[in-house]
């Protein structure tokens, strides 16, 4: 017998796996059939989880953590069974502030210590004229969109709590709070760069992966009551996206992979987007064409196994931030929501799995 | 005396927030301030210094206020989700009801309950109203399709009015079909014959 989950999903290509579960009949396969249900926020996705509306969700990896910690809200403990993608992110500025870090750059502009350390004497020389410092925005406080304009910042010396003001705004605003000088720059998940940089008025400064190697983005959240209570289905559930990982992974099912996730139930774009992305082909600093990037966003089983390592990490980014305090009990407490033994009781060993998530920048 | 509880509410919709300012205002909260307007939303609260932020879940810009809940140089007061743990069941009906809200920490809880029962009770209003509207208009499209599958009938089979009308009821209860999908068939393969 068919059993139907009902998964909220944010309109974000990190939802693919979902999406592939369902569309190429790798959840069928398990006895599933997943009723995807497309969300606006973060909030309603943490929300709808809490209260039961939705049976699983696409969720920030680090937002699943500060949700068991109780962080900012209630408590509302999470487990991560599988993770969804590894990476995806980029860091996108405006074209005037471009042109400003470029003219200020001491070197290869396309080195993010290089454009942090350009950042800084731009910083520097606002504060110094009196004026307003740049805001960056990221999509939502436990995000890695926030850890990684952090730790970009940080290579170049700019304080992110001093130098500049950083905010959230939800993705499909992001251009035009841009355009309207709202913001300076924001770091989010494709397809938003893309699409942004494709409007005009704005370039893509730095890929996620040139800042973070490996680095957690989506997973799959479940209650912890949930997944206590129905351990068959978890096992199916994450069988079922391990299967549409490897299939996502394969570069001759990208332009398949593109059309399922242009529908407009999804997110409603053009395929041909897509595609760009799932090439790694993003343009930096605005230079046709662009230099492929063969890990911009990764699909591979290998990266779906949640690891301990990679809680550490997250936390670790937390602290920095200043959303928690790094006690032994709380790095416990994220490594239990990343449930590495979980994925590895439905899955046995898939022979490749990432270590920690290593900083570049 | 306290000061009146300031009220903002963030709605996209005009019929939905008018329904909910009309709402608290009857149940005695006058200081409200309704934002339309999303962009620069942060900011505007900031000026605005509510006590309660009351918003809708279709709004995305629903993150925005979740980073209230952070230590930040831009909001001067914490915010807490006024309900606490063991107040799950309400959470729930909000959530149901598609309405969220945000409290400044320190309001007292009885402060707090009247306005987001008054919220959930004017968005399941609002939801209701909103689905009968659909009713009425899926209703008025069914007819139209049956009166153009109608006429096609009565042109092709030569029949009265009431006779097309009778086949396309039998056909839809033989096939276990509503009135309008028949109708709909009927028009499309008079179409592909045409």
């Amino acid at each position: 017998m068919t059993k139907t989950i009902r998964i909220g999903f944010i309109p974000l290509l990190d939802a693919a796996l979902l999406v592939t579960a369902r569309d190429e009949g790798f959840a069928e396969a398990e006895g599933l059939s997943l009723d995807l249900v497309r969300e606006v926020s973060w909030a309603n996705i943490r929300d709808k989880l809490n209260v039961g509306l939705f049976d699983a969700a696409h969720i920030l990896t680090p937002a699943a953590i500060a949700s068991s910690l109780g962080l900012g809200h209630v408590t509302v403990p999470m487990v991560v069974p599988v993770n969804l993608n590894l990476n995806g992110n980029a860091i996108t500025v405006s074209r005037q502030l471009y042109d400003q870090l470029a003219a200020s750059a001491d070197g290869d502009l396309t080195q993010p210590a290089v454009s942090a350390r350009a950042l800084k004497r731009i910083c520097e020389a606002r504060r110094a004229k009196g004026e307003a410092p740049l805001t960056f925005a990221k999509t939502f406080p436990f995000s890695m969109h926030h850890y990684h304009l952090r730790i970009w910042m940080k290579a170049g010396g700019v304080n992110p709590e001093e130098d500049v003001r950083l905010v959230v705004i939800p993705p499909p605003l992001m251009a035009k709070s841009l355009e309207n000088g709202h913001i300076d720059g924001f770091c989010v998940g494709a397809p938003w760069n893309a699409l942004t940089v494709a409007g005009g008025g704005a370039v893509v400064l730095h890929l996620g992966t040139q800042i973070v190697a490996d680095c957690p983005e989506k997973a799959l959240g479940v209650l912890g009551a949930y997944a206590a209570r129905r351990p068959e289905t978890i096992a199916a559930l994450t069988r079922a996206l391990v299967k549409a990982g490897r299939w996502c992974s394969d570069p001759a099912n990208r332009p398949l992979l593109a059309r399922h996730m242009a529908h407009h139930d999804v997110l409603g774009i053009a395929p041909q987007v897509i595609e760009t992305i799932l090439d790694g082909l993003l343009p930096l600093g605005g230079a046709s064409p662009a230099a492929p990037s063969s890990h911009y966003i990764r699909f591979d089983p290998g990266a779906l196994r949640p690891e301990p390592a990679q809680a550490d990490f997250l936390l670790g980014q937390m602290v920095d931030a200043g959303q928690t305090e790094d006690t032994p009990d709380r790095r416990d407490a994220a490594r239990a929501v990343l449930s590495t033994a979980s994925f590895d009781e439905a899955c046995g060993s898939i022979g490749t799995s990432v270590g920690a998530p290593r900083l570049l920048a | 005396m306290e000061r009146p509880t300031k009220i903002a509410i963030v709605d996209e919709s005009p019929v939905r927030r008018a329904i909910l300012e009309e709402g608290l205002r009857d149940a005695g909260f006058s200081n409200i301030v309704v934002i339309a307007e999303t962009t620069g939303l942060l900011a505007r609260l900031v000026q605005i210094e509510p006590d309660v932020v009351i918003i809708d879940l279709e709004n995305p810009s629903r993150d925005v206020l979740e980073q209230m809940f952070q230590v930040s140089r831009l909001v001067s007061r914490p915010v807490a989700m006024f309900v606490d743990q063991s107040d799950n069941a309400m959470i729930g009906k909000a959530i149901e009801a598609g309405v969220s809200t945000y409290v400044v920490d320190g309001l007292k809880k009885d402060r707090v309950r009247p306005i987001l029962e008054t919220a959930i009770a004017r968005f399941n209003a609002f939801q209701k109203l909103r689905l009968e509207l659909e009713e009425t208009k899926s209703k008025l499209e069914e007819r139209k399709l049956v009166d153009r599958a109608k006429g096609i009938l009565m042109r092709i089979k030569g029949v009265p009015e009431d006779e097309a009308y009778a086949l396309l009821r039998r056909t839809a209860m033989n096939e276990n079909r509503t009135l309008g999908q028949v109708a709909q068939s009927v028009i499309t393969a008079a179409e592909l014959l045409k």
